[in-house]
């Protein structure tokens, strides 16, 4: 019975915090004091189901309650206020905060796009949008968000704060961009949806290689995306690249857990229904013309997802994706990938000579696919006395389970006894991550 | 509706009797538009003085290349709108900017009048 509760609880907190704190923040316009109240609710479910059994609708009943705490705790703010005018002389007027009423259900776009508009706002850091969003959007725990960001979790907290603060005391508006303003702000909110997507697609941390709340999230919020902006291909563009990407999810790691390269992968298990649904986007959006940087991603992950084998991958054309894509979007990680297709294309030495290029302006410093891309071409090079320094760079940036024992792998390819030792060391800590993630084998 | 400050920075080498008319013009479009609670231009940084502790210094208070050289305090529901205020401001365009802070309280009085 509490097994039960606590469960229907978890999954209330997957699929509905977006969607109660969204309601809140209507209700507050400050999300850290939303957060407080959402926090409450989902603690009175743990306290009030067990007995009152779980309501028909568990995110209904969230939402109902972290909303009347939230227009409890504006109404003492309110009367706080009034006090004080009374003890202070009026400065200015101190107009109450009219409290939103719900709004009927239907017509709306989803609340979750406009926090989502909220938490990318220009005028936040682009450093704390993703974080934010993946924190009130999104519910992760902040030591999460830490180590997708790779920085400490004390220092990602004060992120976090100052942003909240500074949304409630600047009155960062809780809406969707008007048509006009919708162009400007629209590159910013596709940048954090996919960092949403990959995030959750390669897990920051822990034993399992994909989140799929977190992809699934992502993706419900290209949809919804695509829904209120149809004649924007970028739009549709991401919503492709990541139902392309997705549609491989159950194929990137094998029965143990460890991570499959895509010649490793099984084809026949990828989900051809949302690569067919990938393409029909693709190709709309390139009639558009002048591709973007999301259009022309899906249509290289797209041409990886139709070939019917590995083999048969068509490189020339996917690298001249790669090189449109460089021009719009100069980013260092598409260059880098880029460097793949031109090893299958022209051999591995210009793609290392390439790749030694990036390597050399730092921008890549500290990105862990930089070293094992580097190690890849070096070994088929025959070179794996370069090689092996380069798959332990790898491994000392790789976070989750899965990619270290793929790199260990790799690096046993080149240097058996360096990647014994780190086997040895591992091995107590690769134990307890399995035994967490699957208590059932016990 | 919430306040607003606009903090000015004119850039290098704005100055000129045109930037200085296109000031004033913005400034009379903020008051027909109502949302114009007060309006100061500063004397230039080099007649500043500051205090710190006991001491009195010469020039302004932070030592920075850019200083601010006036301020006004507008009135906008959101900060959407207070920055398409702000946007306006001639200096965005003269090679200068404009910073927005939201007021946390304030106070003004009217000088009497003769």
């Amino acid at each position: 019975m509490t097994l039960d509760v606590r469960e229907a609880v978890a999954d209330a907190h997957r699929r509905g915090w977006a969607m109660v704190l969204a309601a809140t923040v209507r209700v507050t316009r400050d999300p850290e004091l939303a957060e407080e109240c959402v926090q409450e609710a989902y603690a009175g479910a743990l306290a009030a189901w067990p007995a009152a059994g779980v309501p028909d609708n568990p995110v209904g009943w969230l939402t109902t309650t972290a909303r009347r705490r939230a227009v409890d705790a504006v109404r003492r703010n309110q009367v706080y206020r009034t006090k004080l005018a009374l003890l202070v002389p009026p400065g200015e007027d101190e107009q109450p905060a009219e409290i939103a009423p719900p709004e009927p259900g239907g017509a709306v776009p989803d609340e979750r796009l406009r926090l989502i508009f909220m938490c990318c706002h220009p005028a936040l850091s682009p450093q704390v949008q993703p974080a934010l969003t993946l924190r009130l959007v999104c519910g992760l725990s902040t030591a999460d968000i830490a180590h997708a960001f790779l920085v400490a979790e004390p220092t990602m907290a004060a992120r976090l704060t100052r942003a909240k603060k500074k949304i409630a005391a600047a009155r960062i508006p809780f809406r969707v961009p008007s048509a006009a303003e919708l162009p400007g702000r629209l590159p910013g909110v596709l940048g954090v949806i996919h960092l949403l997507f990959t995030t959750g697609h390669t897990a920051p941390s822990g034993a399992l290689l994909v989140r799929a709340d977190l992809t699934g999230q992502a993706l419900h919020l290209a949809r919804m995306l695509r829904d209120l902006m149809p004649g924007e291909p970028e739009v549709r563009g991401l919503l492709a690249l990541l139902l392309v990407t997705d549609a491989r999810r159950g194929t990137r790691v094998d029965a143990e857990g460890r991570l499959l390269r895509l010649d490793q992968q099984d084809r026949s298990r990828w989900d051809r229904a949302a690569i067919a649904e990938a393409h029909d986007l693709i190709v709309d959006a390139l009639h558009a013309g002048r591709p973007g940087r999301y259009v022309l991603q899906a249509a290289i992950a797209a041409l990886h997802a139709q070939a019917p084998a590995f083999e048969q991958t068509d490189w020339p054309q996917i690298l001249t994706l790669y090189d449109h894509l460089v021009a719009v979007w100069p980013s260092p990680v598409a260059a880098l990938n880029r460097t793949v297709a031109l090893a299958h294309v022209h051999g591995p030495a210009e793609a290392l000579r390439d790749l030694e290029r990036l390597e050399a302006d730092g921008r890549l410093a500290g990105y862990r696919y930089l070293p094992a891309v580097k190690a890849d071409l070096l070994q088929q090079l025959g070179r794996p006395a370069e090689a092996a320094p380069a798959y332990r760079a790898a491994l000392e940036l790789a976070g989750n389970e899965p990619e270290r024992e793929f790199l260990t792998r790799r690096l046993a390819g080149v240097d058996p006894p360096a990647a014994a030792s780190i086997r040895r060391a591992e091995q107590p800590v690769r134990a307890a991550a399995r035994s967490a993630s699957a208590p059932s084998d016990r | 509706m919430a306040q607003y400050a606009i903090l000015i920075y004119p850039g290098d080498s704005a100055g000129g009797p045109e930037d200085l008319r296109a000031h004033d013009r913005h400034a009379v479009e903020l008051e027909e538009s109502g949302c114009l609670t007060a309006a100061f231009a500063l004397a230039p940084g080099a007649t500043a003085t500051s205090i710190r502790g006991e001491a009195v210094t010469d020039g302004t208070f932070v030592d920075a290349k850019e200083v601010v050289a006036g301020f006004c305090v507008i009135e906008a529901p959101d900060l959407d709108a207070a920055l398409r205020i702000a946007g306006r401001n001639p200096a965005v365009r003269q090679g200068g900017g404009v910073e927005v802070r939201p007021v946390a309280g304030g106070f003004v009085r009217t000088p009497a009048h003769g």
